[in-house]
C-alpha cells in the first residue's frame, strides 16, 4: 500500500508543479487565511503579555484599598490606625502600608515642572516592588520624623535636573516645600489606571500629609499578602475588620474598594483572550473561504483530466483509490498553502509586534493547529470533487474529449 | 474450468435510457470465446459491437443475460470487483490511445502494476521487459507527446500486456494509424496471440479482421454470423 501511496503523493506534487500559478492561486485563501490566523493570536498573546506586565508593576499578591462615596457625603477616607491593624490582626498580610498624594510644582536649577507628589513609606516600595536607579530609600528616621527628603522619578528628574550629574544631595523645591533628593525611581511606565509612573515625587508619608495634604487622612493603602494564603479568604477578612472600623451595618454597602492584582490581571487576561479569540474566528473566514477556493479548483481539475480518470478505472484502479489521489491533491495543495502561510505569518507577527511594542509571542500550538486545520480543510473540501471523480463511469470518462 | 470456455455470453441484452426514450442496443447475443483465440469483432456503427466490448471488458454490465468470464458471472459483481476483474484479467488497447501525457512511456506501462501495489523495482523491471516486447525500449523516457502514433500504440500495448492478462480487448487499435503502422500493429498482436494471450479486437476494417481467427459480424444488435478457422497464418508476416 505504500507504493500506491507513495506514488499517489508524487503524483499530486507534480499535478501542483503543473500548474503553479494556479496551485498558489488557488491556495491564496488558504496561505492568507493561516497567516491571519497566526498572526491575530500571536499578536494577542503579544498584547496580553504587555498587560500582564503594567500589572505586575503594581505588585503581585496586593490589594489595594481606596474608600468610595457611600449614600451620600465625600468619600470618608482612611487613617494610619487602619493600615495598622490590617497589618496586625489579619493572618497572611505581610505589609500594609498607606499613601497620601498630592500634586506640586517642583523648581530646580532655575526650571520649573508640574509633578505629583506621593506620599509613601518604604513598606509601600516593598509592596509595589518598586525599586531604584540611584539613591537610597527613605530611613525609619525620615518617615517618623516626617523630613523633606525626596525620591525623584525619571521624568521629573530629566525635566529639571542637569543630564548626566547625578541629583543625589541636591537641593530643591515642591511648592514652598524645599527638599533633599536621595534617589531616584526606576523607569516604570503607565500604571494599570493609565496615570504616570515616572512623573512623580515621593517623600515620606508623614511628610506629605503634614506639608502638601494638611491631613493625617491616606488616600488609599496598599496590602501585600503572603501567595501561600488564599486571596479570597484574606479579602473577606479584610472587608469585616474594615466595616467593622468603619460602622457599617448589616445591609449597608461597603464605602470603601478592594482591588485585587490578580483578578484585574486575570479578568484582563480573559478580555484580550476574548478579543483574540474573536479576529483569530473573523480571521478564520477567510480559511473557509479558501477551502471553498481548493473545492472549486478540484472540481475544474477532475473535469479536466475526465479521460485519465478514465484510462486510470479501466485498467483497474478502483473507486476508493481515484478518490485517494484527488483526496491527496487536495491535502497537500492545502498543507502547502498552510505552511507558505505559517512562514508569512512568523514574518508578520515579528514585524508587527514590533511595531506595536509589544513582546513577539511566538506560539507553537496555534501554527500547529493552523496547519492541521489547512489539512483538515484539504480532507472536507476535497472530498467532494474526488468523490465525484470516482463515480465517474470509466466508458464515458474515456470518451470525454 | 480448463475444458469450460474462457467467455460465454448468453442472451445479452443492453438497454440504455428508459420509458419511450430507451434504446436497446444489444438484442440477445450468444457468443462463447475460448482461450487462445484471436477474435475480431465487425459491424456497421450501431450494431452493437462497442457495448458488447464494453460489457466483455467488464466495463458495462448487460440489462439481461449472462455473461460468464472464467466461469465468473461478471453481472452479479459490483463495480469494484469488475475493477478487480480487469486489473487481474484484462488489458485495454484503445483507439485514441490513452496514453497520460505528462508522463514517460514507461511510466505508462508501469500504470497498471501502481495499482497491484508492486514495488517500484518490480514495476521498472515488468514495464521495461514490455516495453521491449513491443520495441521501444529506446523510448522508455519519451512523454507521448514525442512518440509517433504507431509508437504510442506500441506503449499501449505494453501497457495492457504489462500484467500479464488473459485477455487483450483492443478497439479499433488502429482506426487512428495509415495502413503501413497498422499492419504493424496486427503484426504484433498477431505474435502476442500465438504466444497464448486471448485477443479480441473491434474494427471495421476487413484487412485488420483478417489477421484474425474469428471473425463475429454483428448486425442490429444481434451476432449476425461467425467466421471460424479463419486463418493459420496472416495475409503479410505474423509469426512464421
Amino acid at each position: 500500500m505504500f507504493g500506491i501511496m507513495g506514488a499517489t503523493l508524487l503524483l499530486s506534487l507534480r499535478e501542483i508543479r503543473r500548474h503553479l500559478l494556479r496551485s498558489f492561486l488557488t491556495t491564496l485563501g488558504i496561505i492568507i487565511g493561516v497567516a491571519a490566523v497566526i498572526t491575530m493570536v500571536t499578536l494577542g498573546k503579544g498584547v496580553t503579555a504587555s498587560i500582564q506586565d503594567q500589572i505586575s508593576s503594581l505588585g503581585s499578591n496586593v490589594f489595594i484599598v481606596f474608600p468610595v462615596r457611600a449614600e451620600r457625603g465625600t468619600p470618608r477616607p482612611f487613617k494610619q490606625d487602619d493600615v495598622d491593624q490590617v497589618a496586625q490582626q489579619i493572618a497572611g498580610v505581610v505589609v500594609a502600608a498607606g499613601a497620601a498624594n498630592s500634586s506640586a510644582t517642583a523648581f530646580h536649577n532655575g526650571q520649573n515642572w508640574t509633578t505629583s507628589v506621593n506620599g509613601v513609606n518604604d513598606s509601600f516600595l516593598q509592596a509595589q516592588s518598586i525599586s531604584l536607579t540611584q539613591g537610597r530609600m527613605f530611613t525609619p528616621a525620615e518617615e517618623t520624623a516626617g523630613q523633606n527628603v525626596c525620591i525623584l522619578g525619571p521624568k521629573v528628574l530629566a525635566a529639571i535636573f542637569v543630564p548626566g550629574v547625578s541629583p543625589l544631595g541636591e537641593e530643591m523645591r515642591l511648592n514652598s516645600v524645599p527638599c533633599r533628593v536621595i534617589g531616584v525611581l526606576e523607569e516604570r511606565g503607565e500604571g494599570g489606571g493609565g496615570q504616570d509612573q515616572d512623573n512623580v515625587v515621593m517623600m515620606p508619608l508623614k511628610t506629605v500629609q503634614r506639608r502638601f495634604t494638611g491631613n493625617d487622612k491616606l488616600q488609599y493603602f496598599v496590602v501585600k499578602y503572603d501567595a501561600s494564603y488564599d486571596s479570597k479568604v484574606i479579602q473577606n477578612s479584610l472587608v469585616d475588620l474594615l466595616r467593622q472600623r468603619r460602622f457599617l451595618q448589616d445591609g449597608q454597602d461597603n464605602d470603601f474598594n478592594i482591588v485585587d492584582t490578580a483578578q484585574v490581571n486575570q479578568a484582563l487576561g480573559a478580555a484580550t483572550g476574548a478579543l483574540t479569540a474573536m479576529v483569530a474566528a473573523i480571521a478564520a473566514i477567510s480559511l473557509l473561504v479558501g477551502g471553498i477556493g481548493i473545492m472549486n479548483i478540484m472540481l475544474v481539475s477532475v473535469t479536466e483530466r475526465t479521460r485519465e480518470i478514465g484510462i486510470r478505472l479501466a485498467i483497474g484502479a478502483l473507486a476508493r483509490e481515484v478518490q485517494l489521489q484527488f483526496l491527496t491533491e487536495a491535502v497537500v495543495l492545502c498543507c502547502l498553502g498552510g505552511m507558505v502561510g505559517i512562514a508569512l505569518a512568523f514574518g508578520l507577527s515579528y514585524g508587527l509586534s514590533a511595531a506595536v511594542d509589544v513582546p513577539f509571542a511566538f506560539d507553537p500550538t496555534i501554527n500547529v493547529m493552523s496547519f492541521l486545520f489547512s489539512a483538515a480543510m484539504g480532507i472536507i473540501f476535497g472530498y467532494y470533487p474526488a468523490r465525484r471523480a470516482s463515480r465517474l463511469d470509466p466508458i464515458d470518462a474515456l470518451r470525454h474529449e | 474450468m480448463t475444458d469450460a470456455p474462457l467467455i460465454e455470453l448468453e442472451g445479452i441484452t443492453k438497454t440504455f435510457g428508459t420509458g419511450p426514450a430507451a434504446f436497446q442496443a444489444l438484442k440477445g447475443v450468444d457468443m462463447t470465446i475460448d482461450r487462445g483465440d484471436f477474435v475480431a469483432v465487425m459491424g456497421p456503427s450501431g450494431s452493437g459491437k462497442s457495448t458488447t466490448m464494453n460489457i466483455l471488458g467488464c466495463l458495462d454490465i448487460p440489462t439481461t443475460g449472462i455473461f460468464r468470464f472464467r466461469g465468473m458471472e461478471v453481472q452479479a459483481l459490483t463495480r469494484d470487483q469488475r475493477s478487480l476483474l480487469r486489473r487481474r484479467y484484462l488489458g485495454f488497447v484503445f483507439q485514441g490511445f490513452n496514453l497520460l501525457s505528462r508522463t514517460s512511456a514507461l511510466e505508462n506501462v508501469e500504470l497498471p502494476l501502481l495499482y497491484r501495489g508492486e514495488s517500484k523495482a518490480r514495476r521498472r523491471e515488468a514495464g521495461l521487459r514490455a516495453l521491449d516486447m513491443v520495441g521501444l525500449v529506446p523510448w522508455a523516457d519519451h512523454s507521448p507527446a514525442e512518440l509517433s502514433g504507431g509508437q504510442q500504440q506500441r506503449v499501449a500495448i505494453a501497457r495492457a500486456l504489462v500484467t500479464e492478462p488473459d485477455v487483450l480487448l483492443a478497439d479499433e487499435p488502429t482506426g487512428n494509424l495509415d495502413t503501413e503502422r497498422s499492419i504493424e500493429i496486427m503484426q504484433l498482436l498477431s505474435e502476442l496471440n500465438a504466444g497464448g494471450i486471448t485477443i479480441l479486437m473491434v474494427t471495421h476494417e476487413q484487412e485488420m479482421a483478417s489477421f484474425a481467427r474469428t471473425i463475429v459480424h454483428f448486425r442490429d444488435g444481434v451476432v449476425e454470423r461467425v467466421e471460424t478457422g479463419h486463418r493459420a497464418g496472416t495475409p503479410v508476416g505474423g509469426r512464421g
